[in-house]
């Protein structure tokens, strides 16, 4: 009989957000077309670790299971990366499961991603249309800028790009690129645009768009392509403009 | 301004890199360059840059204090970045470290420099061609210095393509490119005449 073929992980675990990290190896049983979701179920399944002892099962975080959610981020083999979208055929064994350094870890390979809220609301990366009366259709959006935003729009505030950002960690304050991009997606909406300003001021308050060294690894490992230095760059041109308006004031209504 | 302080002070950071400090150093090289030409025309050209009218003044406006500012900052800046070049092997992030690294060196070299050519000045030593002469002739001072220069022309080129991008000058990826190839002529072409200086001092050729 044909031996189990199994795959190996190796999982940089942490009981809780102030305990000490430690790796743990586990063996779990192949099948076709895995992926690191299915392997860690497997593991849910049957906690027993490569030494044959009985331990917890690890914990993670995810939802969509088709990298539109963002949720299920890790450093998988030292790449940052969706693990539902991390093919286990196409990987290197063992495979190396960590946390996000990024972030704050909750538990194994769960972890906490407020930061990433906390700076969409510095950068009122929404559109307000609430009022006390019906303000009727909004302004239309020509379709080819429609198909330019869309792209824009696809981030899911995975955290990647902040994990891969030399100027993101605990001595910055730096939001990331993920919020300035976001700033420009609802800047750039017929309706949005009537806000404009107010996004800028977000991305000059503390940690925002001058916390970027221009390191660009962000651009490069994306999961959605999106065009994030030249959404920086942008960015920092309608920042210049405004801090101009700002400091000599302008006749135009801004 | 009172409620972006931040803000403020790297865009400050930013220009001053640029003007007056990256203008100066051009202007430095440049001047410097008058060694190839024989050691009356370098005399010539340093006491006229020494006999400048305000030169005190315009040394502590145009030089001493932006370059306190930046290199003050700078160093804050140096020590927020965490570097991750070996996970992320990028040319751009490689670029983003060694921003970094020579801002360090050029500051050391700086330091040294200064103390060794205009505080020996100030307490009276001559300003000629003889000074640079005598600290070049030395192997060490001379790779201490051609790291020294090297180093400063590559934090001034790269960080004239960050200025650009910081501003909002360069967007587009292909812009940014551009920009890239042409800040690589810059660092090219200023090393040339600041290491050509520097043999000039060092062999007499
Ligand atoms: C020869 C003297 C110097 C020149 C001509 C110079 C020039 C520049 C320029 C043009 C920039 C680009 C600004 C930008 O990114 O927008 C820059 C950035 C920088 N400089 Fe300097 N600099 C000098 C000395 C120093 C020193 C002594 C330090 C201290 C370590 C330093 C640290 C930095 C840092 C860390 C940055 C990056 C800022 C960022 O990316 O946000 N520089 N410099
Ligand atoms: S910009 Fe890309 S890498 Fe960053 S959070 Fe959004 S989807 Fe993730
Ligand atoms: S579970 Fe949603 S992106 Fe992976």
């Amino acid at each position: 009989m044909a031996e189990q073929k199994t795959v190996t992980f190796i999982i940089t675990r942490q009981d809780s957000p102030d305990s000490t990290p430690y790796d743990e190896t586990f063996n779990v049983p192949y099948r076709k077309n895995m992926n690191v979701i299915s392997g860690l179920m497997e593991i849910r399944k049957n906690p027993v670790n490569a030494k044959g002892e009985k331990s917890t099962p690890v914990a993670w975080d995810m939802n969509c299971l088709e990298e539109v959610c963002g949720a299920c981020s890790m450093v998988i083999n030292g790449v940052p990366r969706q693990s539902c979208a991390a093919l286990v055929d196409e990987l290197e064994q063992p495979i190396r499961l960590e946390p996000m350094s990024t972030f704050p870890v909750v538990r194994d390979l769960v972890i906490d991603r407020e930061r990433m809220f906390d700076a969409l609301k510095q950068v009122k990366a929404w559109i307000p249309i609430d009022g006390s009366y019906d303000l009727g259709p909004g302004p239309r959006m020509p379709e080819k800028k429609r198909q330019w935003a869309y792209e824009l729009s696809k981030c899911m505030t995975c955290g990647v790009c902040l994990e891969a950002c030399p100027n993101v960690n605990d001595k910055s304050n730096f939001i990331g690129p993920a919020p300035i991009s976001q700033a420009r997606l609802f800047n750039a909406h017929p309706t949005g645009e009537m806000n404009a300003s107010e996004r800028l001021e977000g991305l000059m308050e503390e940690g925002g768009l001058v916390g970027c060294g221009n390191a660009q690894n962000c651009v490069q490992v994306c999961p959605k392509g999106i065009p994030l230095t030249t959404s920086i760059a942008a960015m920092n041109r309608a920042a210049t403009i405004q801090s101009f308006k700002n400091f000599f004031g302008s006749d135009n209504a801004h | 301004m009172a409620e972006n302080r931040e803000f403020f002070y790297r865009r400050l950071h930013s220009l001053l890199g640029v003007v007056p400090i990256g203008l100066f150093l051009i202007n430095h090289l440049v001047v410097n360059h008058f060694a190839v030409y024989g050691e009356e025309s370098f005399n010539k050209a340093a006491s006229f840059m020494h006999n400048l009218p305000f030169v005190l003044a315009l040394e502590i406006f145009v030089i001493y204090l932006p370059l306190l500012f930046h290199a003050i900052l700078g160093v804050y800046i140096v020590f927020t970045a965490k570097n991750n070049v070996k996970r992320y092997n990028f040319v751009r992030n490689w670029l983003f470290f060694l921003q970094r690294f020579t801002g360090i060196v050029t500051l050391v070299f700086i330091a040294w420099h200064v103390f060794e050519t205009r505080v020996q000045v100030a307490l009276g030593a001559d300003l000629d061609y003889g000074l640079m002469e005598g600290i070049l002739t030395s192997p060490v001072m001379f790779w201490f210095y051609v790291i020294g220069v090297l180093s400063a022309v590559f934090h001034f080129a790269n960080g004239l393509w960050g200025f650009l991008v910081s501003w909002g000058f360069a967007q587009s990826p292909r812009s940014q490119k551009i920009v890239t190839y042409a800040t690589l002529l810059i660092f090219l072409v200023v090393s040339y005449i600041g290491i050509r200086t520097l043999i000039a001092f060092a062999y007499g050729v």
